[in-house]
């Protein structure tokens, strides 16, 4: 084997199947017991508890979307200071020329124009997403996680990988179907 | 023993069936997604080639608009405002049940929201298309309509903020972009079903695009999740402030029966109102015409029929609370103004609007009446009209009859009114046929959610035995 493609090996997947949200529940439990680190529990929905079995920590999106927020927000109070009392200040109606108040719709509406952008964008770039080509898509059977299908999948870079351990350990662990996606 | 054991489970509610049906995962999937994989009929065909006509009739009309200026409309001084603001704010009104249902009823935890907020959500956004042509087209100068973004030109003039009619740009605007997020949110794990299950190369690629590579793992979830739950909180004070400020529009000015401080919460539980009755006349009829009883159940719409009655009420003590401040704030203007509405030259309007919207839903006090799908059909358009005649109430009245008598006119629609009016509907149908024909119409993934064998912790189903192929 050459260096490149010692460096640069090929993706390969593991999957296999759980026939419920418990088995999968159960499943994710045993994995992250098991010590693997690549792996991941597909579902045709979000699973309430899931992220604790697999230990995982609180999604960051939180924090992105409050940036974008107070990014929004900060514009907007400079471009109405700017507009309506620095670069052409009019005075309406008798009223201080940065008089904020009247202006707390227009920094309501882009402080969450800009945190639902945030939430949305933030999302997919957290997910890597879009990507419409993954090696998953290659197995027929694992392409039933959107219909009623349960998965566990473990990647061949996390560190314990070794096709014939992963696979006993899964079988062990009830997952039926094992087999082994490629690029 | 068997007393504390029972006790045990009396403390655990079980879990509540939405579908009595109580179908699998698998039925879910193909129940909705057989809709957007199999021709359709005649019939949607026939409703197609109508709506699209009145869109395109809609696009003439528009053509000669633009052409000609808006006095080809009935518009005069005084009533400047005339169908075009009462239509703005009659649709964008409506959207906001589909806000409300997936948004607040989200965050409520009202998991029976399940089977219509997808297209709720969907009548929003197409509403909310139709309220803003309203607004852009009353410029007359359409050409012009960019001044109200805050974009450096030539002039050297920056919009005012603050006005009213440009915080309504605003807010309406950020309402759509936002209501578009959180529907396509929403629907990323349901275009991977529809992906998953497309037999074609066309629909493979086409679906494979729109769905983003959605894989469904759960380090995936954990993302998406979190992003729809901020969504639903962030759109959550939207349902109240986009109406609120489509109120200030009026109550900012100085005209009798205009300038009050309730307008905001009326406006509000008014849109709310509408909004139910809009998706209540379309739930009724995707789920006779598409046999989706199981999945939009009875017990869902009587649901949103008690939603209506609550809300009917808020806008029947809102319109007498009106009366009642006119009479004891003790200014003549304002008096004469409700008056006038009552039993001037639009007591007509006034009391369709009187019986649709606050002597009609009465009727969904009675549990027969409210659960007998042509009742709340036929009361969801009345609801409808009565909302639209309140629009149009508030708007003419006012204006038609102000502080001088020399001023005073009456108005009336030109045929270029009723057209676009009519065919905004066009446009709106149109939309929500195309999205019906191409677009998953309830949300399975969160149908799916609900399921009782979903919940991993009381239910291990039978039926998702997995048998070694």
């Amino acid at each position: 084997m050459s260096k490149q493609q010692a460096a640069k090996r090929p993706v390969e997947i593991m999957i296999a199947q759980f026939g419920s949200t418990a088995d999968l529940m159960t499943a994710a439990k045993k994995m992250r017991e098991g010590g693997y680190e690549k792996y991941d529990c597909h579902s045709p929905f979000p699973i309430h508890g899931m992220d604790k079995a697999m230990g995982l920590r609180r999604s960051p999106l939180g924090y992105i979307v409050g940036l974008c927020g107070t990014c929004g927000l900060l514009f907007m109070i400079w471009l109405t200071w700017y507009a309506s009392a620095y670069d052409y200040p009019l005075v309406i109606s008798g009223k201080p020329l940065f008089s904020w108040q009247a202006y707390v719709p227009v920094f309501f509406a882009i402080t969450v124009l800009a945190s639902a952008f945030g939430a949305f964008l933030g999302m997919l770039a957290i997910n890597r997403l879009p990507r419409p080509n993954h090696p998953l898509f290659n197995s027929d059977r694992f392409c039933t996680f959107s219909d009623d299908g349960f998965f566990v999948s473990v990647e061949n870079d996390d560190p314990q990988y070794d096709p014939q351990k992963v696979r006993a350990y899964l079988e062990s662990i009830g997952g039926k179907n094992v087999e082994i996606v490629t690029e | 023993m068997s007393t504390s054991s029972e006790n045990l489970s009396a403390k655990v509610d079980p879990p509540e069936i939405f579908y009595p049906g109580n179908p699998s995962y698998h039925d879910v999937s193909d129940v909705i997604s057989r809709i957007v994989e199999t021709p359709f009929g005649k019939g949607w065909y026939i409703l197609f080639s109508i709506s699209f006509a009145l869109t395109l009739m809609l696009f003439g009309i528009l053509a000669y608009l633009f052409w000609e200026g808006i006095g080809i409309w009935g518009l005069n001084i005084p009533i400047a405002w005339g169908w075009a603001i009462v239509n703005f704010v009659w649709w964008v009104g409506i959207g906001h049940a589909g806000t409300l249902i997936s948004a607040i009823l989200f965050l409520l935890r009202q998991r029976w929201r399940t089977s219509s907020n997808r297209f709720a959500e969907a009548m929003t956004l197409f509403a909310v298309i139709c309220a803003l042509m309203f607004p852009g087209i009353h410029v007359g100068r359409v050409w012009a309509v960019y001044w109200v973004f805050p974009i450096p030109n030539q002039m050297g003039v920056w919009p005012n903020f603050r006005s009213p009619l440009l915080w309504d740009a605003f807010a309406v605007g950020t309402y759509f972009m936002c209501s578009l997020l959180f529907w396509y949110t929403g629907l990323i794990p349901d275009l991977a079903t529809i992906r998953d299950r497309a037999k074609t190369r066309f629909r493979k690629i086409m679906l494979g695009i729109f769905a983003l590579g959605w894989r469904g793992g759960n380090r995936q979830w954990k993302h998406y999740e979190l992003a729809y739950l901020v969504l639903a909180g962030i759109s959550t004070p939207l349902v109240l402030s986009v109406h609120s400020i489509v109120s200030t529009d009026f109550a900012t000015s100085i005209l009798p029966g205009w300038h009050t401080t309730i307008f905001p919460p009326y406006f509000v539980a008014g849109a709310i109102y509408s909004g139910f009755a809009m998706v209540m006349t379309l739930s009724v009829l995707a789920r006779t015409a598409f046999k989706l009883e199981d999945i939009i159940t009875l017990k869902t719409l009587e649901r949103m029929n008690k939603i209506m009655l609550v809300t009917g009420m808020m806008v029947g003590y809102a319109y007498s609370t009106e009366f009642f401040v006119a009479w004891y704030g003790g200014n003549g203007f304002e008096k004469f103004t409700f008056l006038n509405r009552a039993f001037g030259p639009y007591a007509w309007a006034y009391w369709i609007m009187i019986s649709c919207n606050v002597i009609l839903p009465q009727i969904f006090w009675f549990k027969k009446l409210r659960t007998s799908i042509p009742v709340m059909f036929v009361a969801s358009i009345f609801i409808n009209v009565g909302m639209w005649f309140e629009r149009f109430v508030i708007v003419v009245t006012s204006l038609s009859r102000d502080f001088l008598p020399s001023s005073w006119d009456y108005y009336s629609p030109t045929r270029y009114d009723i057209g676009i009016f009519i065919g905004s509907f066009g446009l709106f149908f149109t939309l929500f046929l195309l999205f019906i024909r191409f677009v998953p119409m309830v949300a399975m993934s969160e149908v799916k959610n609900v399921l009782p064998q979903a919940n991993p912790h009381t239910h291990a189903s039978p039926e998702a035995e997995v048998v070694n192929e």
